[in-house]
């Protein structure tokens, strides 16, 4: 891999007006196992390999992937990165100017105590259905669904700059779902969160930990239960939510409006821009006192879907303020936006989702931070609590969001009173932060992983993580979603 | 490189020296390059070029899958073997059928060699076209301009031998002012017919009358949704017109096919011959894909079957199989709505008070038996008033049913090929219908 990875750098570098450059070669190893209502409904395992050539000529962008490694097809590749830039350059005001980053040469393998590809496959496929058939115990459930995604993938990255890059990560998912129809509703409860479950950087240990058989059974029932549980009312009052679905909270309404590059205009066609204009850094009271949110991709956050050593265009994996005691601290940056604000380094989080992708802006590990409450202090006030995603949307500059989850309760001192469906609440971002009251500390804080983020045109999916322990808010528009 | 047949045969013979008769291949080819352009410049301009293959064994009644871009022969035989220690893991599916066998296929032709030839310049000039207009009205534009190329064969060891080729164009933009902005997109098969100037045009337009949105407050009003909304809103609601969801009972036609559920000007066929549309005239498995009346006059009245639900309902196959394993079923791909013959100005002219929807954005269901679905209005949203545009307005939040919105259509325009962001290209009219839901609303 590495000496094709210097013939396509050295390739594109000597083109003429080339004046950066640099490569990803990746080699990608998936396998994915999934059953539905007790058959084997998924099994396929993948490999790809390829390369990602990035060049800055005559001052603009350039960036061509191939399959094909060979000699020819990584001269091709090369030589068509350039004359993509060049025409890129047709239409510059400005030449793009990247903020130094000292080379650097590594090499990382995440952490994977139980390699999944190592295992018997017998083995996976006899978990996931016994998962299935304790799900299927309770006879009301009409659907159920459960699955495991291994995927493991070496990049060496190398850049005219002198760095060398070697990272091997290696990420697990699994979870389960029950769907109920019945009584003209279907009803859904998923463990340990929708989208599938959990993923982490982390080996088959992660499944060993969630336990999805001892779960199995609450699952079913708590489906079956919701058709016959009372409508969440429409109110305006206390929200508490678990760390899953305040998780997705913070991925949408804190991750995404901190990427720089929205800010700056870039996504204004599709995933959109920001409300965080720039005026607005260290300028806005983002949260209450007690929210304090980071962007962490550092090994010390935990094994997250944003953990590396390096991002994608070789710059050190960091910790950043985001929001501390409540002010709006910091943004997610790129070598060329952080440049372009006259911020002196990137802040390391620019990701592909594959060798034949762009590096763009991504959410590492944004999270928010354990705070000072127990999760009696947290249920301490009457409200309602609302568990694991159903439905998310928010507006395409991240002000006005509507959540649903898949099973609420009436809590009334600080006990579970009254099971409620189909609740969702809606919001303005910062109106929302800064009704946060309660947030538990460390002891209830989990690290989610959200697989499914959509960003970029060719769109690319990426993993993200989340940290997030319950919380609750004041004055919570609830009910929304059914009202009218 | 190798051919199609000359790849099969690796794969056949790897497969029979593991005792296996039967396996499938599915070879994807694909070179695309798209040009994306922000704040009157091109900043991010992409090209791939990748062949990758699909492998499935079958044997027992049990089967699996591997897929691989590497190309050479032993990698070849490698995937044959990852997908043969897969399969040989499952214990047998007694619903699984034998692959398919070899049929008929309609021939289309959806390539455009000024689509597959298109260069690096000649997308950067199509894109300075448009920063021009842009800049010409002050204006700030951002957007893309891609071109592709792929070819899809499926051949499996009963006979089926089924190739589709297609070539597809791309321009979508966004024009900003402050406060406020525009939208417009367009995809078609041959990029010559792409009008970029227009679309810039009228994405510069609809950022002029936009300016100053006013706020609104949210409730039940006339709306006018234009084709890209249509699209991107009933387009949710077609993964539940197949065999499988309904077995799985988590399609809103569970208990309802066959009803009137609809309002008596709505028809919906999938019809993959339609000049309009694009994509293969074969499904996963390489069944030919039937042109199927899904809703005729507001009744559901058929619905996507792949060959295993087909089997098990006692229907026919329908040709919209996914490729399998998986756990879907079968997916209607290529959605005709049926249209009318009002213009939008018509629409605009007969409307005393509504919203026009330019684009709607981040569409997700809230309750999938009712069809609730909640999103944004996004980059053009204005206030009608006695027959008139009369201002942009702040966007909305809504919370609309589909089953409803679907009850309430008053006016249809002509049926177009309508391309946005939530769902998959489809030909649908613009619409007018009342009582749509807007919740809340957002503070631009």
């Amino acid at each position: 891999m590495l000496s094709l990875a210097k013939h396509a750098l050295d390739t594109a570098a000597s083109r003429p007006r080339v004046t950066y450059a640099d490569v990803r070669i990746q080699q990608t190893q998936g396998r994915s196992l999934a059953t539905k209502s007790g058959r084997l409904s998924g099994a396929s395992s993948s490999e790809s390999h390829g390369i990602g050539i990035r060049v800055l000529a005559a001052g603009a962008w350039g960036f061509a992937a191939t399959g094909d490694l060979s000699k020819a097809g990584l001269e091709a590749a090369a030589a068509l990165a350039v004359d993509i830039a060049l025409a890129s350059a047709t239409t510059s005001k400005q030449a793009v100017e990247l903020a130094p980053e000292p080379p650097v040469r590594v090499t990382w393998i995440s952490d994977c105590a139980i390699d999944p590809f190592a295992m018997s496959i017998e083995r996976q496929i006899a978990y996931l259905l016994a998962v299935d058939a304790e799900l299927r115990k309770e006879a009301k459930v009409t659907m159920t669904e459960t699955s495991l995604i291994f995927d493991r993938t070496r990049q060496i990255f190398l850049s005219t700059e002198g760095s060398e890059i070697d990272q091997t990560r290696t990420v697990t998912g699994g979870g389960m779902a029950a769907h109920s129809f019945g009584d003209h509703e279907i009803q859904k409860r998923s463990y340990p969160n929708s989208f599938g479950g959990q993923y982490q950087l982390k080996g088959w240990e992660l499944i060993e930990r969630l336990d999805l058989l001892r779960h199995a059974p609450r699952v079913a029932s708590e489906c079956v239960a919701l058709h016959s549980a009372d409508q969440c009312p429409e109110t305006t009052g206390t929200l508490i939510l678990d760390s899953s679905q305040l998780g997705l909270q913070i991925h949408e309404s804190i991750g995404h409006p901190i990427e720089l590059d929205r800010v700056l205009g870039s996504e204004a066609n599709y995933a959109g821009m920001s409300f965080l204009t720039l005026e607005k850094l260290n300028n806005l009271r983002y949260g209450s006192d007690i929210v304090n949110a980071v962007c962490d991709a550092t090994l010390a956050h935990g094994p997250g879907l944003g953990t590396f050593l390096h991002d994608d265009e070789g710059v050190a994996a960091q910790r950043v303020d985001i929001i501390r005691d409540g002010q709006f601290r910091g943004y997610m940056s790129s070598r060329e936006t952080a440049s372009a604000i006259g911020q002196t380094r990137s802040n390391g989080t620019m990701r592909a989702s594959g060798w034949n992708r762009l590096p763009l802006i991504r959410m590492t590990n944004v999270s928010l931070e354990p705070g000072p409450h127990s999760l009696e202090d947290v249920f301490g006030e009457d409200g309602i609590y609302m568990e694991t995603n159903r439905s998310w949307s928010i507006d395409d500059k991240r002000y006005n969001f509507q959540f649903g989850c898949e099973i609420g309760w009436e809590i009334k001192n600080g006990q579970r009173v009254r099971m409620l469906k189909n609740p969702t609440y809606s919001g303005i971002t910062t109106e929302f932060w800064n009704s946060c009251r309660a947030i538990a500390g460390r002891e209830h804080w989990t690290l989610w992983g959200v697989p499914n983020c959509g960003k970029g045109q060719p769109e690319q999916t990426m993993g993200t993580g989340h940290g997030a322990s319950p919380s609750r808010f004041a004055d919570i528009k609830i009910g929304g979603g059914y009202a009218g | 490189m190798m051919s199609p047949r000359e790849l099969f045969q690796i794969v056949e013979t790897e497969a029979r020296s593991h005792g296996i008769q039967d396996v499938e291949l599915t070879i994807g080819e694909s070179h695309e390059a798209l040009t994306r352009f922000a704040n009157n410049g091109i900043h991010q301009n992409v090209a791939e070029r990748n062949t990758g293959i699909s492998i499935r064994p079958q044997e027992n009644r049990r089967t699996a899958r591997a897929e691989t871009n590497r190309m050479d022969a032993g990698s070849v035989r490698a995937a044959v073997r990852d997908a043969i220690a897969l399969m040989r893991a499952q214990e047998p599916d007694d619903r699984l059928l034998p692959l398919a066998e070899p049929e008929a296929l309609a021939k289309v032709n959806r390539v455009a060699e000024s689509t597959v030839t298109c260069t690096p310049s000649e997308r950067a000039a199509a894109v300075r076209e448009a920063i021009r207009i842009a800049e010409g009205a002050g204006q700030t534009a951002a957007g893309i301009y891609s071109t592709s190329f792929s070819r899809e064969t499926l051949i499996n060891s009963r006979g089926v031998f089924a190739e589709y080729e297609q070539s597809m164009a791309e321009f979508s933009i966004t024009m900003l002012e402050t406060g406020s902005s525009g939208w417009a997109k367009a995809s078609a098969v041959d990029r010559s017919s792409l009008d970029v100037a227009g679309l810039a045009r009228q994405a510069s337009q609809k950022a002029v009358r936009s300016r100053n949105p006013r706020e609104v407050e949210p409730g039940r009003y006339t709306v006018i949704l234009e084709p890209a909304a249509v699209l991107d809103l009933v387009g949710q609601m077609f993964g539940d017109f197949g065999g499988t969801a309904i077995e799985d009972q988590r399609s809103f036609l569970n208990e309802r096919t066959g009803t009137k559920l609809f309002g008596d000007n709505i028809t919906i066929v999938d019809d993959c011959g339609h000049p309009l549309q694009a994509g293969p005239s074969f499904d996963g498995e390489g069944v030919a894909r039937r042109q199927l009346n899904l809703v005729q006059a507001g009744v559901v009245q058929n619905l996507a079957y792949c060959r295993g639900a087909a089997q098990r309902a006692g229907k026919t196959p329908t040709g919209h199989g996914l490729p399998i394993p998986n756990e879907i079923g079968e997916f209607p791909l290529n959605i005709v709505f049926a249209g009318g013959g009002a213009s939008l100005d018509d629409m605009i002219r007969s409307t005393d008070r509504g919203i026009l929807v330019t684009r709607l954005w981040y569409i997700r269901e809230v309750d999938p038996y009712e069809k609730m679905m909640t999103g944004m209005t996004r980059d053009g949203t204005f206030l009608i008033e006695r027959g008139e545009v009369v201002a942009g307005i702040r966007n909305f939040r809504f919370n609309q049913g589909l089953i409803e919105l679907l009850n309430h259509v008053e006016v249809l325009g002509p049926s177009v090929r309508a391309s946005g962001e939530e769902t998959f290209d489809m030909v649908v009219p613009a619409l007018k219908a009342h009582e749509f839901h807007f919740t809340e609303v957002t503070r631009f």
